[in-house]
């Protein structure tokens, strides 16, 4: 039972953890956080980076770690390469956080695109479908460039991968 | 052996990667001065877990550092297309679209290899190599299909860099072992997939596929004087003071 509730309080403490780029959002709503396990009496965290070159990975397994701790649990990061990380495993909260902070969360599933297909993404803003993508990569790997047409709103792209 | 496949591998990452972060600071735009590091770090991340992998199954005391920043241009065995000067943008373009229409089929096929780790760089570099056949597909298009400038760059660009494109689809005698073992797709497998993204994007660029006369050697170590002044820069660090951390 103890180890039942040390369980859900190292996640808990886990979880809380912000993304360092995209503070609005914790590690557990990107899905990052895969999971926290006690293994003789350590904390066991299971982290899915989200790119192969992602400069944050470092610094959200730090962060973790150090939330652990502060918990008072003797802490270990697992890093998970395989299932890869997906935008599909960004949570309904985690869409609706990036949304009021005026990221557009991905579009559809991850998967299939054709070559040069684009989504139809519509305005954090003001919720348009009138936008149109200006760059593929924006401040981070996993964000493209849009504007708003409507009104007139540049704004982030969450991709879809 | 299996290690000396993965190397080969890393090398080409690391050695583009290392490329387009040259660009850095010196780009035409600004979206593109974000795009091409963060390009760059995808195969950047992507060299080091293979090198930390390969080092871990070479079992010889040797890390992702060391095989990295302490081996001579002869012993790296990258593609000469990876190698190969950034020249213009057009160049740079062409390069990324030739590597990535290859490596987007190579990581899809590699995500049933046999070795976890693989399987695991598999999935994810599979979709950023669809994202940078996007972009740099893009921009072919834009170019060669563009003002009577950009169009007569873009055809220099493939005149410069096709003859480098047929050594992608060769397999080193250690490349071979780990086709056969299943660990790693078969090279010579990935030509129609290659050619049929090459022809799309060629023909909405009006460009024409040359006859050429191919140049390899990289898997055998023989580079072109580029790659050294390459390495010059990147090993500097750890050349000049031996076993520097931050
Ligand atoms: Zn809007």
């Amino acid at each position: 039972m103890v180890a039942v509730l040390d369980q859900a309080r190292a996640w808990d403490a886990a979880a809380a953890v912000p993304d360092p780029e995209v503070p609005c959002v914790t590690v557990a709503d990107l899905g990052i956080l895969r999971w926290v396990k006690l293994r003789n009496g350590v904390a066991v965290a299971g982290v899915s980076p989200t790119y192969s070159g992602c400069p944050a990975v470092l610094a959200i397994e730090m962060a973790i770690e150090a939330a652990l701790r502060e918990a008072g649990f003797d802490a270990e990061i697992e890093r998970l390469l395989s299932p890869p990380w997906t935008t599909d495993w960004i949570t309904d909260e985690g869409r609706e956080k990036l949304r009021a902070y005026g990221i557009a969360p991905p579009v559809g599933a991850a998967g299939k695109g054709a070559l040069f297909s684009d989504p139809v993404v519509p305005c954090p803003k003001c919720g348009s479908t009138s936008t149109e993508k200006l760059s593929e990569f924006g401040s981070t790997a996993c964000k493209a460039q849009y504007r708003c047409t409507a009104c007139a709103e540049p704004f982030d792209y969450f991709k879809c991968i | 052996m299996a290690h000396l496949a993965l190397i080969e591998l890393a090398d080409d990452h690391l050695i583009l990667g290392h490329r387009l972060s040259e660009w850095c600071g010196h780009a035409p735009m600004l979206e593109e001065d974000l795009a091409l590091p963060n390009m760059a770090l995808d195969l950047i991340g992507t060299a080091r877990t293979l090198y930390d992998h390969a080092a871990t199954l070479e079992d010889a005391g040797r890390s992702e550092d060391d095989l990295a920043f302490l081996r001579v241009e002869r012993e790296y065995r990258n593609l000469l297309l990876v190698e190969r000067p950034n020249g213009d943008f057009a160049q740079t373009m062409l390069r990324q679209l030739y590597f990535a229409a290859f490596m987007a089929p190579f990581w899809h096929a590699a995500q049933d290899s046999s070795d976890e780790v693989v399987r695991g760089v598999a999935g994810k570099a599979s979709k950023e190599m669809a994202y940078h056949i996007r972009h740099a597909g893009e921009w072919v298009i834009r170019l060669g299909d563009g003002t009577e400038e950009s169009a007569e760059r873009m055809a220099e660009a493939v005149e410069e860099l096709h003859r480098f494109t047929d050594e992608l689809f060769e397999s080193s005698p250690e490349a071979e072992a780990t086709e056969t073992a299943g660990v790693l797709p078969s090279r010579d497998r990935i030509r129609a997939a290659w050619d049929a993204t090459i022809a799309e994007v060629f023909s909405q660029a009006a460009l024409e596929v040359p006859e050429v006369y191919p140049q390899t050697g990289g898997r055998a170590g023989l580079h072109g004087e580029c790659l050294g002044h390459l390495l010059a820069e990147m090993q500097y660090l750890q050349r000049a003071y031996p076993g520097a951390t931050w």
